[in-house]
């Protein structure tokens, strides 16, 4: 196989983690996933600093990683990999001026002190980080460092970027501006991000690649994913109610029974299948007492959670959120365990199949050579 | 340094500070007033003091060097690995520390010497070491290894291996990591290491005195001649424990990098 790009497959049985997926060439694909899904295991294994159980890494049609049968087991250190990691700490080697850590890789793959301190001050001008070069880290802000962190490692002129959320470190006013850099620079490469951020997904990545519980969820084109999520990872990232459950004629019902209505769209659940409804928090109307008689979906919650969202307020409970005004708020006396009632019109929901995970793992896994 | 007060020590410690302090001073303060201060110039200036004084500069420079070269793998080996042995492997490496000198200098002697476990096959090839200046060295560098490879291996643990990691995703080789990451972040641990191997060194007296003998110009060092001079000359040997005192208050207060214990 000779193909470029990434194929991972990845299986550590110690933290039950069972990941396969694939990243095109020139593509970037999101890892997205709650705490402990397995995203940091699934970074460290194609870097090179975990060998899985049984599993492989492929980049470019050559096997980095190779373990269990069959056949025999291949490992690449990680050093010889070109796959270049930028965590969430810029990381920036404190003894040493910005632009002698951006010419760190290129000094390791053997260029001369003058070419690599060339292709450093290349870099640094890529990021718009040249102004900097002779400075030490410490005199760095923290959007500098991260700044010339990217420099560095794209110096280093990896075949696959890994990104371990590397805006999370960063301070609200300066993450857009590098959000915007990291967009450019991974327009043509690939690569995979580790992320908590919804921009981040929407933003950089081609794809996006849901894991919970050490599985892969859900993965699909990003906007794809973010606007009909399957798995309630997903919806919650993205911002939407989900409601999973099996297709009957009038919508989605729920195990406990409840019956969600909506619109089926692409692809159309059969009767019996299983479904999800998704809408949007700001198409829910919130009341204390059950509206009668009316088509809409009522959906009796308690209040878990309220939290500031711009001039509304999001009114969780549990999975589910409605977005109401400030004053809807102080008006039905909203509070964490208040019984309340959602209110959703059946043309606000979207109803579709739901992503059988076994097949969605039968055709991420490339079957070898 | 900054001047905002931290959580304030109790008071009573104050006492008890104080009287240590006062301990470790004393002495030395003592010390000085037994010298005849007139007979001093003559008496440091004295050949055997001289020579002594070189040797005793030049082994201790030559055991540092050498606990620097065996040290420093040792401890990167130490800090990096995750045997369940790692507990015994450390505990024998602190050996020296704890077993007194003069078992030491035994113990080298049942190596390196004549008759010794390498000795005699040394001896076989000509090499003679033991009551020679290399056994000076020898014994300095058992007894100071122990100071480096702890000082450096709790430097390398603190420091932890993150940068090692990004480091080796830009490309670098193991090696290139040790050099130019893992090394000079650690440089202040390894520099104090090494002042405190050199300051054991040039105090070495047990280990030094049973495996090479004390001869005026080849194993007689600045501790050795100070014990010879305290039976036949006791204002010499007060004189030249100054000079002592005098060369180690300079070794770590000049070499002792700022900002480590």
């Amino acid at each position: 196989m000779t193909a470029p790009g990434a194929i991972v497959e990845v299986v550590v049985r110690g933290r039950a983690v069972d990941v396969a997926f694939e990243v095109a060439d020139g593509e970037t694909v999101a890892l997205l996933g709650p705490n402990g899904a397995g995203k940091s295991t699934t970074l460290a294994a194609i870097g090179g600093l975990l060998r899985p159980d049984t599993g492989r890494v492929v980049l470019d049609g050559e096997v980095l990683t190779s373990a269990g049968p069959p056949g025999p087991g291949r490992w690449v250190a990680p050093h010889a990999r070109r796959t270049a990691l930028l965590a969430q700490d810029a990381l920036l080697f404190p003894h040493l001026s910005v632009v002698e850590n951006v010419a760190f890789g290129p000094r390791s793959a053997g260029l001369a002190r003058r070419a690599a301190r060339a292709a450093a001050e290349h870099w640094l001008a890529e990021v718009g980080a040249g102004d900097l070069a002779g400075l030490r880290p410490a005199q760095l802000s923290g959007g500098q460092a991260q700044r010339v962190a990217i420099a560095r490692a794209l110096a280093a002129e990896p075949r696959l970027l890994l990104l371990d959320e590397p805006m999370a470190a960063l301070d609200v006013a300066v993450a857009p501006a590098l959000r915007t850099l990291l967009r450019r620079v991974l327009a043509e490469r690939t690569a995979v991000i580790v992320t908590h951020h919804v921009l981040d997904a929407l933003l950089l990545a081609d794809r996006v690649v849901v894991l919970d519980g050490g599985r892969v969820v859900e993965q699909g084109a990003t906007s794809e994913v973010l606007s009909r999520p399957r798995s309630a990872f997903a919806a919650r990232f993205a911002g939407l109610n989900l409601v999973a459950g099996v297709a009957g004629a009038d919508g989605v019902r729920r195990e406990d029974g409840l019956v969600v209505h909506g619109t089926p769209g692409a692809p159309a659940p059969g009767d019996g299948a299983a479904a999800v409804a998704v809408f949007r928090p700001s198409a829910v109307a919130v009341h204390r007492e059950p509206p009668g008689g009316s088509p809409r979906n009522a959906l009796p919650v308690v209040v878990t959670e309220l939290e500031p969202l711009g001039e509304l307020v999001r009114v969780r409970a549990g999975d589910l959120a409605a977005d109401v005004t400030v004053a809807a708020v102080a008006e039905l006396g909203l509070a964490p365990g208040v019984e309340v009632t959602f209110v959703v019109k059946a043309t606000e929901v979207d109803v579709y199949a739901r992503q059988d995970r076994e097949a969605g793992r039968a055709e991420t896994i490339g079957f070898g050579p | 340094m900054s001047h905002t007060r931290h959580v304030g020590v109790p008071r009573w410690l104050l006492a008890p500070a104080l009287l240590a302090g006062a301990f470790v001073v004393l002495p030395v303060v003592a010390m000085t007033t037994r010298i005849a201060w007139g007979d001093v110039p003559a008496l440091v200036t004295s050949e055997a003091a001289r020579s002594a004084l070189v040797l005793s500069l030049r082994t201790s420079a030559a055991s540092t060097a050498l606990c620097l070269l065996l040290g420093i793998p040792l401890a990167t080996v130490l800090a990096r690995s995750e045997t369940r042995w790692l507990g015994v492997l450390r505990s024998l490496v602190l050996l020296p520390l704890v077993v007194p000198p003069v078992v030491g200098g035994i113990a080298l002697l049942s190596a390196f010497g004549r008759q010794g476990l390498l000795g005699e096959h040394l001896e076989a090839l000509g090499l003679r070491i033991a009551f020679s200046s290399v056994a000076v060295v020898l014994a300095q560098t058992f007894v100071s290894l122990p100071f480096l490879v702890v000082s450096l291996e709790g430097a390398l643990r603190t420091a932890g291996e993150r940068y090692d990691v990004v480091a080796a995703s830009l490309g670098a080789r193991p090696t290139t990591v040790l050099r130019r990451v893992t090394l000079p972040l650690v440089l202040p641990g390894l520099a104090s290491g090494a002042v405190l191997a050199f300051a054991r060194s040039l105090g070495e007296f047990g280990a030094t005195i049973t495996f090479a003998g004390s001869l005026e110009g080849t194993t007689r060092t600045l501790p050795l001649l100070i014990y010879h001079l305290r039976v036949t000359d006791g204002d010499a040997a007060v004189a030249m424990s100054l000079v002592l005192v005098a060369v180690a208050v300079l070794v770590i207060g000049l070499v002792r990098p700022r900002g480590t214990p």
